[in-house]
């Protein structure tokens, strides 16, 4: 086990320093000199620009850079930005509750409803219950979030009032308060997931209900909810929780729009604004973070279902045996 | 779930894991693909499902799988003949008819906050839609797919190395790091539709190596080998037509993802430059009128929905008349 962990642990390595490589180059070989950035695109001295990139170290070769980026980014410093003049790491670290508030409350609510959806349209697959769910599920992925949550604002917010259309109340403001302000971006954010925990849902569990422990189960006169929430729910819910972990990415992605439209004080609305501002650093420190954690959010994903899952461990340890 | 997968889950979890997390990652709609490929894993190991509702469906689908494809001809005319309709200019302001409803004289779909012409911005928006989908995914098709035929069939550290760089590009969330790009790159058709094309190469590369691996030990190919074929031959007549089916069926959703993208990043103000009709920017316009004049977010939100929709449909459809399924490695 430990052993197993151990290897897991070293192959995350080489792909988090390829990670923070990618992004590096990926920033810092894209035409345009941070420079005129910093100094505005008129009337700049050639001897003005050339300070400015000594300032910022621009003038050393670009692996020089990498590393001593890579370097104070290990020690949490990103650097500062140049146009806000923020430090970056501050600037995120301020911003992150805000980002993890809101998805930990879309993944809560995409798994509070797609899993009863899931479970009942797989064990009563092909009536008129289960057609509606895949029907339906199958239109919300087609449905890209910036449409549903403005259609969230304007039914929720503008037609009934339920909840503001935009703006941010701190948990400090009070529970209510708070989650009356993240409810609507959190629902916004869930509406691909619901449909994709849904739908893997129904057609794991499907496969699952036609095993024999199901079967076994059934036939020991069990009651159907404890069958399905027990004896089939759970062997399904492994590959629940990986997808989840690979939604992570969307949900990342999703949040910039999102935040923007709910001008909400996340980090995706801070890259977003520091992308309008061409400000590359801080570009470069959100675009880490935000893959830096998604690789980790999959690590962890990965090894709880090691724990998790007895079949993994004894299927590990008879591929390596 | 069912044994038999289990045992190999713990050997490929990225495999089958980071082709799913790929077009997740890849806004809304991929998750079809995404749910889809699971699901086709999954029934497929149990010889105990024949899949019944396969051949029903398909009947049963007949009435909305044509509805699709009338919808997207629909689109794509308008894309094409956008010039020659009888429609207004669609930069065209007017003050006075501005946020006139559906149905107003001389705008069918009605004038948004500036009083330009709805129906005309939705023809030209579909323009847009449909250069960067079809070009991107194009770009996608051939580097992604090519490079996944290649390293599929000759194995070895050159697929190590390329499903490597692969999988970095892939732990990025998609959107994230195309919004960074365009940022930088620039807001042109091209710039967009370049680096929306270079993003979406690693997900054509997983399912063309795939769909390689799956048929490059198979008789036919070995003998196509022994009869002294050349390398180039048995890569484009042996293996490629075996190949372009998957991925081709793949790239229909695909446009669904990308049309979606570029509606996010026109939403965003990061798509072609205004006062350029995208059917993403016209929803973010809209945006300012939901309380007075709610169709103009509406009509663009419903077309960019039904095409993806159809997209999605239309894909969905031809991908199980291709089944991936054993490909699936």
């Amino acid at each position: 086990m430990a052993r197993l962990i151990g290897q897991k642990l070293l192959t995350l390595v080489p792909v988090l320093l390829a990670v923070s490589l990618l992004t590096y180059l990926l920033l810092n070989l894209l035409p345009g000199d941070p420079a005129l950035l910093v100094l505005g695109p008129e009337s700049v001295s050639a001897e003005s620009i050339a300070a400015v990139r000594a300032e910022l170290g621009l003038d050393r070769p670009l692996p020089v850079r990498y590393l001593a980026w890579l370097g104070a980014a290990a020690t949490g410093d990103l650097g500062r930005s140049y146009i806000t003049q923020q430090e970056v790491t501050g600037a995120i670290l301020d911003r992150l509750p805000v980002t993890l508030e809101l998805m930990v409350l879309s993944l809560t609510i995409a798994l509070v409803l797609a899993i009863p959806l899931g479970v009942f349209s797989a064990y009563r697959a092909g009536s008129r219950f289960d057609k509606l769910v895949t029907g339906t599920t199958f239109g919300l992925l087609a449905l890209p979030n910036f449409i549903f949550a403005l259609l969230l604002i304007f039914f929720l917010s503008v037609r009934l009032g339920l909840f503001p259309a935009t703006g941010w109340q701190p948990l400090s403001d009070g529970l209510v308060e708070n989650l009356q302000s993240a409810f609507l971006p959190a629902l916004a954010l869930s509406v691909t997931n619901i449909a994709v925990f849904t739908r893997l849902l129904r057609t794991d569990m499907i496969t699952t209900l036609q095993e024999d422990h199901v079967t076994l189960a059934r036939s020991k006169g069990l009651p159907t909810w404890r069958i399905l929430f027990r004896h089939a729910l759970r062997p399904s819910s492994f590959s629940l929780l990986t997808v989840a972990g690979l939604q992570v990415g969307t949900l990342l992605s999703a949040t910039v729009i999102v935040e923007t439209i709910f001008a909400l004080p996340g980090v995706g609305r801070l890259l977003f604004d520091a992308i309008n501002s061409r400000d590359l650093l801080m570009v470069q420190g959100v675009v880490l973070v935000l893959a830096v954690s998604f690789v980790l959010v999959n690590f962890v994903v990965d090894l709880l279902y090691t724990f998790l899952d007895p079949r993994i461990r004894s299927g590990a340890a008879r591929v390596r045996a | 779930m069912s044994a038999p997968d289990d045992a190999a889950v713990p050997v490929a979890p990225n495999r089958t894991g980071a082709l799913v997390g790929a077009d997740a990652e890849r806004a809304g709609p991929s998750g079809t693909a995404a749910a889809e490929l699971q699901a086709g894993t999954q029934t497929g190991v149990t010889p105990l499902t024949p899949d019944p509702p396969a051949g029903r469906r398909k009947r049963g689908k007949g009435v909305v799988y044509w509805f699709c494809l009338g919808w997207l001809a629909l689109v794509v005319l308008a894309a094409i003949a956008a010039n020659w309709l009888p429609l207004p200019d669609p930069n065209a302001i007017d003050i006075i008819n501005k946020t006139a409803p559906p149905f107003s004289e001389g705008h069918l779909l009605g004038t948004d906050g500036l009083g330009r012409d709805i129906l005309s911005r939705l023809a030209y928006g579909a323009r847009v839609s449909l250069v960067i989908s079809v070009a991107a995914v194009a770009v996608g098709i051939i580097v992604g797919g090519t490079l996944g035929m290649v390293v599929g069939y000759f194995r070895g550290r050159l697929e190590t190395a390329v499903m490597a760089v692969i999988d970095v590009i892939l732990a990025f969330p998609g959107l994230v790091l195309l919004l960074a790009l365009v940022a930088f790159v620039g807001q042109s058709l091209l710039a967009i539709t370049v680096v929306i094309g270079f993003l979406s190469i690693p997900v054509y590369t997983r399912v063309a190596r795939a769909a390689t691996l799956a048929v490059s030990q198979r008789e036919y190919v070995l003998a196509a080998g022994l009869m002294g074929g050349k390398t180039t031959r048995i890569l484009f007549r042996e293996i490629m037509p075996n190949v372009i089916l998957p991925v081709a069926a793949f790239g229909l959703i695909a446009l669904g993802v990308v049309i979606v993208l570029e509606g996010s990043l026109a939403f965003l103000g990061l798509s072609v430059e205004a006062p350029a009709a995208t059917w993403g920017s016209m929803i973010a316009e809209g945006k300012r009128h939901l309380d007075d004049a709610i169709h103009i977010a509406l009509i663009p939100s419903v077309v960019m929905f039904l095409t993806v929709l159809s997209l999605n449909l239309v894909g969905d459809v031809l991908r199980s008349r291709f089944d991936v399924r054993e490909a699936n490695l």
